[in-house]
Order: structure tokens, then sequence, then C-alpha cells
């Protein structure tokens, strides 16, 4: 079964458009959706949770439309986390525990432990990594089958990404718990994700098993000379400088005889994103 | 069992997992029918994605060095001499193959490789 099936999303807005969006994400699995600030990945997520009502296309989460049952088995985690600043830990326990049907105060706590974080802290007080924390936390404490996380390591220093991503992956381990994550740091995500799509101007680039993109293309230092020697349909970006072209080429179109170098998801982004533009 | 990623060193991570799993098996440090670590613990304990980890076991499965029972797992193969001749038949085909690369390249023929296949197999 798939945990999230987006086909054909439309959404138009004063100046920006989200454009026929198709993916989907299958049961088991994690999806790193990459994109800059303002290409419609937000959009996206918020089409998905219902926040947004799009003017086309379809969604469905786990083989439904959203409902409000079905609320109880997303995990839900934005950019912002939203909980009163006066409440404390103990405060939010017993909000989330008349709010979720399955909210279970054990895993809650234990989370709290692992965390650190302080029972009779206001949540106002707290750091943005604290905050993050929390907010993963609740996320993960009602027994959620689907994660939908809107970039929940933006801001945070690398120890806590570290532990974010850690919890990320022990979530995974039941092989019927899925994550969409969205971000525009992907190095710390690069490793766990098994599915990566980009989305750009509001339009998805690509969304392909992490392992084939990394396969498919390669890095070459040119000539401009040499460059204008290759396949173009095999050249996916450039970037032009005084002392030659770093260029990301399809593997297969490179001739024999050039040397190049694995890409990272990263530079696969800039370089198509600038690409496009 | 050791399995170490290197993220630096370009080879993709499941060419790296399916390699050092080879490895044990060939040598022998992962005796026959024993069972493997399931796709999806694997890939959790070494923080890397479930798909990477399937593709080196289907890759491993494929090859005959490990067999997977329904609901059970994966388990190691029992390999027989026949099939590590077969693989290191392989691995003096891709020598080889690299011998006549280098040869080319500073135009030796034939004869003067045989010829010094000769000399030190003598001198071995």
């Amino acid at each position: 079964m798939n945990a999230i099936e987006i086909t054909n999303l439309t959404k138009n807005y004063k100046g920006f458009k989200l454009d026929n969006l198709s993916l989907t994400l299958p049961s088991g699995c994690i999806m790193g959706v990459i994109g800059e600030n303002g290409a419609g990945k937000s959009t996206t997520i918020r089409s998905i949770l219902g926040m947004v009502k799009p003017d086309g296309g379809d969604i469905k989460i786990m083989g439904k439309k959203m409902n409000a049952d079905l609320k109880n088995d997303i995990g839900v985690v934005l950019d912002e986390v939203g909980l009163p600043a006066i409440a404390n830990v103990n405060d939010v326990n017993k909000i989330m525990k008349k709010f979720f049907k399955n909210w279970d105060e054990k895993q809650f706590y234990s989370y709290m432990d692992r965390f650190s974080l302080p029972r009779d802290k206001k949540f106002g007080d707290f750091s943005k990594g604290m905050k993050m924390k929390l907010g993963i936390a609740v996320a993960l404490s009602h027994k959620a089958k689907l994660l939908i996380l809107d970039e929940p390591t933006s801001g945070l220093d690398p120890l806590v990404r570290d532990e974010i991503i850690d919890i990320l992956n022990d979530f995974t381990r039941d092989d019927d718990h899925s994550i969409l994550i969205s971000s525009h740091i992907v190095s710390d995500l690069e490793k766990i994700c098994d599915y990566i799509a980009f989305i750009h101007n509001g339009k998805l680039m690509l969304c392909e098993e992490k392992d084939i993109l990394l396969e498919k293309f390669r890095f070459i230092n040119v000539t401009e000379q040499q460059l204008s020697e290759l396949d173009q349909s095999a050249i996916r970006g450039k970037k032009v400088g005084k002392f030659g072209v770093e260029a990301i080429a399809e593997a297969e179109k490179i001739p024999s005889g050039f040397s190049s170098v694995p890409v990272t998801i990263e530079d696969l982004f800039v370089f198509m994103a600038k690409e496009e533009k | 069992m050791n399995i170490f990623i290197d993220n630096r060193s370009g080879a993709p991570i499941y060419d790296q997992i399916y390699n050092q799993i080879k490895d044990m098996i060939i040598c022998g440090s992962l005796a026959a029918n024993e069972p493997l670590p399931s796709i999806r613990t694997l890939a959790k304990d070494l923080r890397i994605s479930v798909v990477t980890t399937k593709r080196a076991y289907d890759e491993l499965e494929r090859e005959g060095y490990i067999y997977t029972l329904p609901a059970k797992g994966c388990f190691v193969a029992a390999q027989n001499t026949e099939m590590l001749k077969e693989h290191n038949l392989k691995l003096i085909e891709e020598h080889m193959n690299e011998i006549r690369k280098l040869a080319a390249l500073c135009k030796l023929s034939k004869e003067d490789i045989i010829d010094m296949f000769d000399i030190i197999d003598e001198l071995e």
C-alpha cells in the first residue's frame, strides 16, 4: 500500500502556482522533499494535511481521502511548533490526551527523558531546538503510522539535527511506518531517505529512488571546449568558472576517458535548479 | 558481523554492503545457513535507506550467496567449491582484462605477456 498518493495536485496563488504535482510514497519508506524557499514544499504538505484547499488533483493517505479519523494516524511537525507559550510539558500532555484517541502518555514522557526536556519550564521559554524536539515527541506519541515533517531541522545545531535523524530512523524500524520530510538542508537527510523529490518553482522536477539518482548522474570537470563536444542532452547543469567548467551529466552519456566523480543530492539539486532558471 | 560504510569512498553504499557480506561468506566467517539481519534492521542500524539495503541483498541472492525463506528472512547459502572456483575464475578474467589494457597502452604483444608470466611462474 502507498502511504501517500498525490495525483495532479494544483493550487493557484497570486504569483505562484503549484503545477500538476504527482508523487507517491510507498509504505515503509522515507521520502525527502527538497526545494528552495518558496518552491512549493509547504503548499504541498499543507494540501496533504487538508490545511490548504487544492484547486485540482487528488490526494490519498494510506488509501483514503483525508478525514478526521485519519488525523490520529498522522504525526505532523511544521516548521513552527504551535503550542501555547504558557504550557509546560505536563500541560502539553494533558492537552494532547484530549486531542488524540491513541495518546500514549508513557511514550511521551520517555521522549521527554530522552530529550532531557524540563517538565516545569514553559514552552515559550524553550530554545528553538527544544521546541522542535517537543513537537516531534508529540507527533510520535499517538501511535501515528505516517510522519509528515516540514523543515524540522532548519535552524538547529548539528547535534540536535543528528538526534532528530536518529529518532526518525528508529521510527521507521516498523515496516508500516512512513515519513515524508521536507527540507532545504539535504546533507543530513540524504543517508536515510529511500526516495528524493525535487520541487522547484511549483513543479516537481524529479522523484526517484535515491540510489538511482546517485548512480545516474556524475560530476565532470572539463574545459568549455570539451563541454561543447559532449552530447548536450546529457548535461543537466553547469557552472562556468574562469579556469574551467563544472558540470553534472548523465553517467551513461559521458564518453569513456572523461574523469568523473560521484554527485551528492545537494549538488544535483543546486545544479538542476539553476539550469531551470 | 561488522559492516563499515564509508561515505567518502565514492563507492555506492549498496555495493559496499554487498562486497563486505560476500567477502565474509567466501572466507567462511559467515557459515552456511546462518541467518542474516533483516533488511530493515540492517538499514536502520547502519542509518541508511531500506531500498539501498534491499538492493545489496537482492544482488547477493541473485549471485547465490544468500537465500530467502518467506516470513523467516535471509540466510547464508551453502557455498560449494564449484562456486568459489567460478568466483575466482571471474576475478582472474577481470585481472587479465586489466593486463590486456595495460599491455596495449605500452604496446606489448601477447607473446611478451606470456613470457612475463613464464618468468614469474619460474621464480615462484
